[in-house]
């Protein structure tokens, strides 16, 4: 057994943060960015050492603890990327909060860390109750991050997150006591190859989905999103859209789906209609929003709506659509979220009609704010349209009616996004406050320019990102295909019809002189 | 290294080290940079045209970087080249650059030019990428591109509320297409198992007389896709329905009208109608839609175009009017011809735009041609560019002596396709066309009159007085004029003391060498574009190679036609110049008088028969509309009312102890979670 990264991983910030509540302000700063610089090292180690195309699960690492409980590591693609996501996004976190966090700075910082360890356990955990215990206790510094450091109607919206994700766990422990004893293993990678029976599999189905539509989260599950981003703080919101709301699509792709077919087959429809409910109500709720927040958190449950549709369209482009749009939305929604940061910083509001005119006082931000508007709504190049497009295209081959409502998404989106976009940095500058708030500075800019760069390099080269999960996505649907409902576009061919759109008659040479 | 590669990338890269490096570098050396790139691309273009017309040249493709493996759906970056590309490319490319040089003079008090030329060189860049694409995914990359850099310049004076709602507007209505775009790709993989063009192009014939599933019914495969993906060519090329964002474009600076809103991105939807053709023969339903929503585009905005006020209105619906020429052409299965009118078509409507906006220039940014008049004198070489842009446009050209402006050649090449197509959509199409063709004559020879005869109107002003009272400060003539007040046209009502002769005492100045020659270019292309290649477009099957469906006997029925038919476009075209004379010189009341006469139809289409307030009631208004109902009655009113808080009202009832439990603190939760794990864990396993 090699270098046991993944363990190292956990432990570098779960020490930190034990750390840190013992530092002052400056010292637990200065140490939260090395923990998390170190795990970002640690994290690009692991993608580069990543055997594609090798073993399913890799970095394994296992212990038995009490009870047949088991401390059982390991990762396959799709945990990979997850992973690289999560770290990638954890020191753009601690530098947005640099200055922003005030009170309780060691307190703050370990909460971070903590959620940090929790994430990269969800994603690594290969036993179904050490993932249940990361995947429930990361709700606990977000319920802090929120309760503590959040705004003025923070209790509320705590409360209510905390109420939401409890609610849908509790059925899935339920879930999970049960499949552990039919199975008899607690191990994930048995689990997913284990055969449930058909008729259990459509309550355990549902079980996991009240969890992870909650998490994701789905329309009409999905009010708890708005108020926690409002309440959170920058970073907060960056971690809930980055990463939080992923587990939710984690969970679909490694429960649900391999784990249960035939139900998934069987509420293949449900999905696509809350997925097509969602695209439609939500981005229509974040055209008429005041507040920035809330605009990208109701657009976040719209991207997300294309993740689950995608998930669910039993093909390798949904499937893959669906994973590139939650590497793609990590990134673009965390950007936005420190966009609207960046300037709340400068102005403490969130109203939109508060800007304007930003693009003449602040250029740079200007570009980087369009970059992202641009990746939220698809334009090709971005990451944002390679996650669309390969959804989208999965989901035709089911349905051309779910397809078709989605893709409205690509319209109203625009509409809302550049909506902002116009109020924010376009027109003059009505307020004079507004109109002298400084341009990016270093460490700002440090924090927007490796998310740009890395939402340019997905749209141009998905390859990168695509390849480690190929294999894992590939074994996925072939455990998927037998339960694959048969799609409504089928092609029926036949001869050709009598005539060819054009055909002329080639006219006598005399009557062709003029 | 492939001149191809250069192409295309050096607008790209000028855009990137222009656009991002505008405070190190300064603007001259900006415009150096993206005018310098352009005019390279168009130097290594050229020869590749040049290369096909004679007959030497083969399609090629190079690859440049893999984009997308997913299961069998496989598109990677890279450019294709054949004829039809080598067309788009010399118009992309000299276009662009005249365009570039062009803006030199016109920009030249903008604060913002490095911004502009970065953007210019975007947008070239982009529309290079979907004329070279070998799969639909790249051309759709290149579509939104091109979509991009025109909302960035439609809001590039972006402190101006109507710039901004215009760039919004555009991108919006193209997104209404993009959805038919995309749906029309995901169908095209499901029927044929890629995106890569050849290989679609290839099967095609084959699947005609397939059926598919759509929305629950059953219907003719190539059919349904040939609509979907014209229905993305409806929106990048404003026809008929999804033509209401073009005239709202006019709102960015000139060059870009010229650009990108009449020379190349509009016409995107044409070639790719042309690229795709052996996909549109196999669906004749398809087809006839196309010619349908064609012809009625190319009447619809020549019957608006007659009735606009500002320049740049005529212009824009006159290029909408003209899309739909094409259109029809390429319906009836003359792709040869469409394009045809395309390359024409570049060449005397970026001069007509050109054109325009040197008389803005000269006019203070006035745009209303109610305040022109008698300016030939004044600025005579932009008048004789106008001049030869007009010649082009209305098509004037004697049949038997094989002489004629360039639009003579393809516009008339149009209309007796049509005739000699035959069938009842292109019957349809024909007459729309020679009602058009004298439309056209009619608007455009309005606007020479208006504009460049008579005596100056200019004293009305606004802008003019604003020269005037200015000392004729170049100050206020930067960017600031055209944004604080363009748009209003109709508060021009403030009487001014008059100078007698109307000038208000403001003298116009020709434009400077940098626009004058675009504008001499331009016109050399507009007189002789016509002549010199329609041999080449219309009757040579050798210079497509295959790279569109070319109908031999098609075109051998065009040339066959009656006389008459030769000559409709013709009469057409002097009896709309002689409406048109009557009208704006002779009997200057004339006009006036027929609009109060024809009353309500006059106001319907003047009002561009009401399309933007249907879609405002229709569209935009239930949008926000249901947006709030959803947001207050559906997510506060029903969903949290009844979930959480309902919840929590439960909660509290009954659950007053509990809250000791909520003491805060971290450990205690996680504690307490683990240990009731724990517990759940002992009683399922022992």
């Amino acid at each position: 057994m090699g270098f046991p990264i993944l363990s190292v991983m956990l432990a570098v910030p779960l020490a930190a943060a034990i750390a840190c509540l013992f530092l002052g302000r400056s010292a637990a700063r200065a140490l939260a960015l090395v923990a998390t610089l170190v795990n970002l090292g640690l994290g690009i180690v692991l993608w580069a050492s990543y055997d594609i195309g090798g073993a399913q699960w890799q970095f394994t690492e296992r212990a038995n603890l009490f009870a047949g409980f088991q401390y059982a590591l390991g990762i396959d693609g799709i945990a990979l990327m997850l992973i690289v996501l999560s770290v990638f996004l954890m020191p753009i976190c601690i530098l947005a909060s640099w200055d922003s966090i005030e009170k309780r700075v060691g307190e703050y910082m370990a909460a971070f860390l903590l959620m940090e360890t929790l994430m990269i356990g969800v994603f690594a955990a290969q036993d179904l109750f050490l993932f249940y215990i990361m995947f429930e206790a990361g709700l606990i510094p977000m319920y802090l991050i929120i309760g503590v450091w959040g705004g003025a109607n923070r209790i509320y919206a705590s409360y209510k997150f905390f109420l939401y994700t409890l609610l849908g766990s509790v059925l899935m422990l339920i879930a999970m006591l049960w499949m552990v004893n039919v199975a008899g293993t607690t191990s994930i990678p048995a689990l997913m190859q284990h055969d449930f029976p058909a008729g259990a599999q459509t309550w355990l189905w549902l079980a996991f989905f009240a969890s992870f539509a909650v998490k994701m989260p789905m329309w009409p599950v999905h009010t708890w999103l708005p108020d926690a981003h409002v309440q959170a703080p920058t970073a907060g919101s960056v971690i809930l859209a980055g990463v939080l709301l992923k587990m939710g699509g984690y969970g679909f792709i490694r429960f649900s789906l391999p784990m249960f077919p035939d139900a998934s087959a069987q509420f293949m429809w449900l999905v696509f209609g809350l997925s097509m409910a969602a695209v439609i109500i939500t981005s229509l709720i974040a055209l008429v929003q005041h507040d920035m927040k809330k605009l990208i958190a109701y657009s976040s449950v719209a991207h997300m709506a294309i993740v689950t549709a995608g998930l669910f369209a039993f093909n390798v482009q949904g499937l893959e659509g669906a994973m590139v749009m939650m590497l793609s939305h990590g990134l673009v929604s965390g950007a936005l979220f420190l966009c609207v940061g960046v300037i709340y910083d400068r102005l403490h509001t969130r109203e939109i009609d508060r800007y304007g005119g930003l693009a003449i006082n602040m250029p740079k931000y200007a570009l980087f704010f369009m970059l992202f508007t641009m990746a939220s709504i698809g334009l090709p190049g971005t990451s944002g349209f390679v996650a669309e497009f390969l959804s989208l295209a999965g989901v035709y081959e089911q349905s051309s009616l779910a397809t078709l409502v989605l893709t409205t998404g690509i319209i109203l989106g625009a509409a809302y996004m550049l909506y902002l976009y116009r109020r924010v940095a376009f027109g003059v500058q009505k307020h004079a406050d507004a109109a002298a708030m400084p341009d990016l500075d270093r460490r700002e800019w440090l924090m927007l320019a490796p998310i740009a760069a890395a939402v340019l390099w997905m749209g141009v080269y998905p390859e990168s990102f695509i390849a480690p999960m190929r294999k894992d996505i590939a074994t996925l649907e072939a455990r998927l295909a037998y339960a694959s409902p048969a799609g409504d576009a089928a092609l029926r061919e036949a001869p050709p019809r009598a005539f060819p759109a054009n055909t002329m008659a080639h006219k006598a040479p005399a009557e062709e002189a003029r | 290294m492939n001149s191809i590669l250069i192409i295309v990338f050096a607008p790209l890269l000028a855009a990137i080290v222009g656009g991002l490096g505008n405070r190190l570098f300064g603007n001259t050396i900006v415009k150096l940079l993206t005018t310098g790139a352009l005019f390279l691309s168009a130097a290594l273009s050229w020869p590749i045209f040049l290369s096909f017309v004679t007959g030497g040249a083969e399609a090629t493709v190079v690859p440049v970087l893999d984009w997308v493996r997913s299961g069998d759906l496989v598109f990677d970056w890279a450019l294709r080249v054949d004829a039809l590309t080598a067309v788009m490319l010399v118009v992309i490319t000299s276009v662009s650059a005249l365009v570039h040089l062009y803006s030199w003079g016109y920009m030249d008090e903008d604060p913002d030019q490095p911004r502009f030329f970065a953007y210019l060189s975007l947008f070239t860049f982009a529309m290079l990428m979907l004329v070279t694409a070998d799969n639909l995914v790249q051309m759709f990359f290149g579509w939104e591109g091109v979509g991009l850099a025109s909302y960035l310049l439609i809001g590039f004076w972006f402190r101006k509320p109507s710039a901004n709602a215009a760039a919004i507007k555009a991108f919006v209505v193209n997104r209404v297409g993009d959805l038919g775009f995309m749906l029309g790709i995901f169908g095209t993989f499901l029927v044929f198992g890629t995106v890569s063009i050849p290989e679609i192009l290839a099967a095609a014939p084959g699947m005609n007389g397939a059926t598919i599933g759509f929305l629950g019914w059953r219907v003719s495969t190539m059919d349904l896709l040939a609509i979907l993906l014209f229905i993305g060519a409806m929106g990048k090329s404003a026809q008929l329905g999804l033509h209401t964002w073009l005239p709202d474009a006019m709102e960015g600076p000139t060059p870009v009208s010229a650009l990108i809103h009449a020379a190349t991105m509009v016409t995107a939807g044409v070639f790719m109608v042309c690229r795709l053709s052996p996909m549109f023969e196999a669906a004749p339903v398809a087809l006839t839609v196309v010619t349908v929503v064609g012809a009625a585009t190319c009447i619809f905005a020549a019957t608006v175009g007659t009735t606009q006020w500002d320049i740049k209105r005529v212009i824009a619906y006159s290029t909408c009017s003209q899309l739909g020429y094409m259109f029809f052409a390429a319906g009836v299965g003359a792709y040869g011809a469409a394009m045809f009118h395309l390359f024409t078509h570049a060449f005397f409507k970026a001069l007509l735009f050109l054109g325009a906006g040197s008389v803005i220039h000269a006019m203070h940014h006035e745009q209303d041609m109610r305040y022109y008049g008698g300016l030939r004198r004044h600025i005579p070489l932009t008048f004789w560019a106008m001049m030869a842009g007009t010649l082009a446009i209305t098509g004037v050209g004697i049949y038997d002596l094989h002489l004629g402006f360039a639009g003579f050649w393809s516009k008339d090449a149009i209309i007796e396709v049509a005739f000699a197509r035959g069938t009842e959509a292109a019957s349809f199409a024909f007459w729309m066309g020679v009602l058009a063709a004298l439309l056209t004559s009619f608007y455009s020879w309005r606007l020479v009159f208006l504009t460049f005869f008579g005596k100056p109107r200019w004293a009305q002003s606004e802008h003019i007085q604003h020269a005037v009272h200015d000392g004729h400060g170049h100050a206020a003539d930067a960017n600031p004029p055209s944004q604080e007040d363009a748009g209003e046209d109709v508060a021009h009502a403030v009487p001014h003391p008059a100078h007698g002769d109307g000038t208000g005492g403001y003298h116009p100045h020709e434009s400077p060498l940098t626009m004058l020659i675009p504008l001499g270019l331009l016109s050399i292309g507009a007189i002789l574009a016509g002549q010199i290649f329609a041999p080449t477009f219309l009757d040579n099957a050798g210079f497509w190679g295959g790279s569109i469906f070319y109908n031999e006997n098609l075109i051998h029925a065009m040339h066959g036609v009656p006389g008459l038919v030769k000559y409709a476009a013709f009469i057409v075209m002097v009896i709309g110049f002689v409406i048109a004379w009557y009208g704006y010189v002779r009997n200057t009341r004339f006009p006036g008088m027929v609009a109060e006469q024809l009353g309500p139809i006059y106001r319907f289409v003047f009002n561009k028969w009401y399309f933007d307030e249907l879609y405002n009631i229709v569209f935009v208004k239930p949008a926000f509309w249901l947006g709030r109902q959803f947001w207050q009655k559906g997510d506060v009113g029903l969903i949290d009312r009844f979930g959480p808080n309902g919840a929590a009202w439960v909660v509290e009832q009954g659950a007053a102890g509990a809250k000791r439990f909520q003491s805060g603190y971290l450990t205690s939760y996680a504690l307490i979670m683990l240990l009731g794990l724990v517990a759940a864990i002992t009683w399922v396993l022992f």
